[in-house]
């Protein structure tokens, strides 16, 4: 490690201890999540590992539990419907959640932070306190034990995050486009399809990959709301705890992970994009 | 304030193409941005809406594009009240301080967008792009983004794409406000050339003086809403209505004094230091009021063995080496401070600070006016 040639013994120590502060963090944060990536393809039926598995024993190893998932009814109506209502509740919201923060951002739009601190609130108020209201309101309303209730549950849990990451997105957008738009003869609609949103689709975009992810690994809603027809992913991996204790849950978990990492690229890369877009250079 | 009424008969639909009669804007129901402002501009007429920041220019133009509501009066264009058309109905082309391309589409497609919109075939919208890219002398640069051009090249293109769309009508908001000097003069020149070729109204918003008497066939001074003097730039110049306009539109000298007689054509001024002046009457406020008395710095002179009609005295105090010129600085007894601008040649007068010295112009480069400000 090069320091600079001032820095006395001790100013170096601090450094160093610094460094591995910051690296035993990240362990902290990361080891629980890698260390179910080997112990999914365990070829025993425990959540540890075997002898066989530390002396890289090709046998310990096995696809069992990924086969599992697939051959069992329970899990592969979870994984439907953990799309199924994830993909609902999404396009919802970001339809929702789009047209409120255009909304907001606009200058003439009365009790706007009013607004926009009651569309955040789900986003703020403990889940249980939410999911116990929907509870008593959708029980009235017939709609518990639904796929709609449960739809509409998670596009109110997702819309704040497209507001918010749409609102971001809109406040580097440059309003005079707008009226340059309307001024060469372009109808409100005809901007905001061929102006507006290509300049914020990035912000869209991830909050539609944010609002999926909330429905995707939400379980408290579901626990209030949800009959066993609508098991999700979550749901089953929190009943499978207590009854069948096998590395099924594991394996799920392992396709979670690859699939949560795999929208933050996304969100990555759209985020770099919409940087590129603004300094104008695509 | 409107000067079509000189030629004596009725004033025709394109004397008054563009019209604002008795037009007031108000944002928050209490205070007035804009009061009662009249305009007529002649069809293919350039005029300037020139003001300090904040007087309502901005507002005007965003009226006639219909981006705001007129509170109360109308606006008509070719006779026909715009009031109640959408702006994207209106078909005025419009100019902004910050360009406004989409950054998103390249520079053929930003110039393509309102014919695209309006529906025309491929092929016409593909050449009448390359006429556009041509008429402002950017042809390489149809494929780029607005990102990668220079800001004098981006307004440029701006302004191909308010003209692509053959509007009879276009509005430029402070267009050159964003570039700096040299850029802003060859743009000027652009800008007029374009308007010379292809014969539009123009509407143009600046609150650069030079700019305005350059480029004009006639100029609105506005201030805080209101417009001070509707006028070509040589009038503006030479007879300014009061002395906003006077202080607004080139330099000048003020000095303070009272309005003695009026007799003739001509007015007799006393002066604060009690010394007297005699300018003829335009505009001059009634006997026995306040006025200023203004003389503009190139019209005032060190007197040498002749003296003009009018002379005062004044204590020298610095000059100032300009290059082509040389700004001379004197101060009166009664304080005010005057300014000689005086050729750069072998006749430029050595003085010694603190000099009294004779300052002498001509009966009719003197304006008393009003002492508004
Ligand atoms: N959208 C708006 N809402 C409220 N006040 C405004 C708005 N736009 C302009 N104003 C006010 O109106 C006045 C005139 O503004 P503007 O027309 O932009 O002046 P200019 O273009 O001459 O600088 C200013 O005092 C400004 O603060
Ligand atoms: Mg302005």
């Amino acid at each position: 490690m090069q320091f600079p040639k001032y820095f006395t013994f001790w100013q170096k120590v601090g450094m160093h201890s610094l460094r591995l502060t910051a690296w035993a963090v990240l362990a902290f944060l990361m080891i629980p999540i890698l260390v179910i990536v080997p112990l999914s393809f365990n070829a025993e039926p425990y959540f540890t590992f075997t002898a066989g598995m530390l002396s890289l024993d090709s046998d310990a190893y096995s696809l069992k539990w990924y086969a599992e998932i697939i051959n069992d009814d329970k899990w592969m109506l979870a994984i439907k419907n953990s799309f199924f209502i994830g993909l609902c509740a999404t396009a919802i919201a970001t339809v929702l959640g789009t047209l409120a923060a255009i909304g907001l951002s606009n200058p003439v739009m009365p009790f706007q932070r009013l607004i926009m601190a009651m569309l955040l609130s789900p986003m703020i108020v403990p889940l249980i306190i939410t999911a116990a209201g929907m509870y008593f309101f959708y029980t009235q309303l017939g709609l518990s034990g639904s796929y709609l209730g449960i739809i509409i549950a998670h596009a109110a849990l997702g819309t704040p995050f497209v507001i918010i990451t749409v609102n971001a997105a809109l406040s580097g957008f440059d309003y005079s486009l707008m009226r340059a738009s309307l001024g060469l003869g372009a109808t409100p609609g005809y901007t905001f399809f061929n102006v507006i949103m290509p300049l914020i689709r990035p912000g869209v975009i991830s909050g539609a990959l944010f609002a999926f992810v909330t429905s995707f690994d939400e379980v408290v809603v579901i626990l209030f709301l949800a009959g066993p027809e609508q098991r999700t992913i979550p749901r089953q991996m929190f009943s499978g705890l207590r009854e069948q204790i096998n590395p099924t849950i594991l394996a799920v978990a392992v396709l979670l992970v690859v699939l949560s990492a795999l929208m933050l690229l996304t969100i990555e890369y759209l985020r770099a994009r919409a940087e590129k877009i603004r300094t104008g250079e695509i | 304030m409107t000067d079509t009424s000189t030629t004596g008969q009725a004033p025709s639909s394109d004397d008054q193409y563009v019209r604002f009669i008795n037009v007031k804007k108000s944002y928050d129901q209490h205070n007035l941005v804009v009061k009662d402002f009249n305009l007529d501009a002649r069809k293919g007429e350039f005029v300037t809406l020139l003001g300090p920041s904040g007087s309502g220019k901005t507002t005007c133009l965003m009226m006639l594009a219909g981006f705001e509501d007129v509170t109360s009066g109308s606006i008509l264009i070719n006779g026909e009240p715009v009031n109640n058309i959408a702006p994207y109905h209106r078909n005025i082309g419009m100019v902004f301080q910050h360009y406004a391309l989409f950054p998103h589409m390249t520079i053929s497609e930003n110039l393509a967008y309102p014919l695209k919109v309006r529906k025309k075939s491929a092929d016409e919208v593909k050449r009448r792009v390359k006429e556009s890219l041509a008429l402002v002398e950017l042809a390489d640069f149809g494929k780029r983004y607005p990102g990668q051009l220079s800001g004098g090249q981006k307004q440029r293109v701006a302004l191909a794409r308010s003209l692509i769309f053959e509007p009879s009508i276009v509005l430029m908001d402070e267009p050159l406000g964003a570039l700096d000097k040299n850029l802003r003069e060859q743009m000027q020149f652009e800008i007029k050339r374009l308007h010379e070729d292809l014969g539009f109204t123009a509407i143009y918003v600046t609150h650069d003086q030079t700019e305005a008497l350059t480029m004009s066939d006639r100029i609105a001074v506005f201030n805080d809403g209101i417009v001070e003097q509707c006028a070509a730039p040589e009038e503006l110049y030479e007879r300014p209505a009061n002395s906003f306009v006077a202080d607004f539109i080139g330099e000048n000298n003020r000095i303070p004094g009272t309005v003695a007689r009026i007799e003739g054509g001509r007015a007799q001024i006393s002066l604060a230091d009690g010394s007297s002046a005699t300018t003829l009457n335009p505009n001059c406020p009634q006997p026995g009021e306040p006025c200023m008395l203004t003389i503009r710095p190139e019209n005032l002179f060190i007197a040498g063995d002749t003296l003009r009609d009018n002379c005062i005295e004044a204590s020298f105090t610095t000059r100032l080496y300009v290059g082509d010129s040389i700004r001379y600085f004197f101060k009166m007894s009664s304080g005010a401070e005057l300014m000689v601008k005086a050729l750069n040649d072998s006749q430029a007068p050595v003085l010694t600070p603190g000099a009294l010295t004779r300052l002498t112009w001509d009966l009719a480069d003197g304006l008393a006016l009003d002492r508004a400000i």
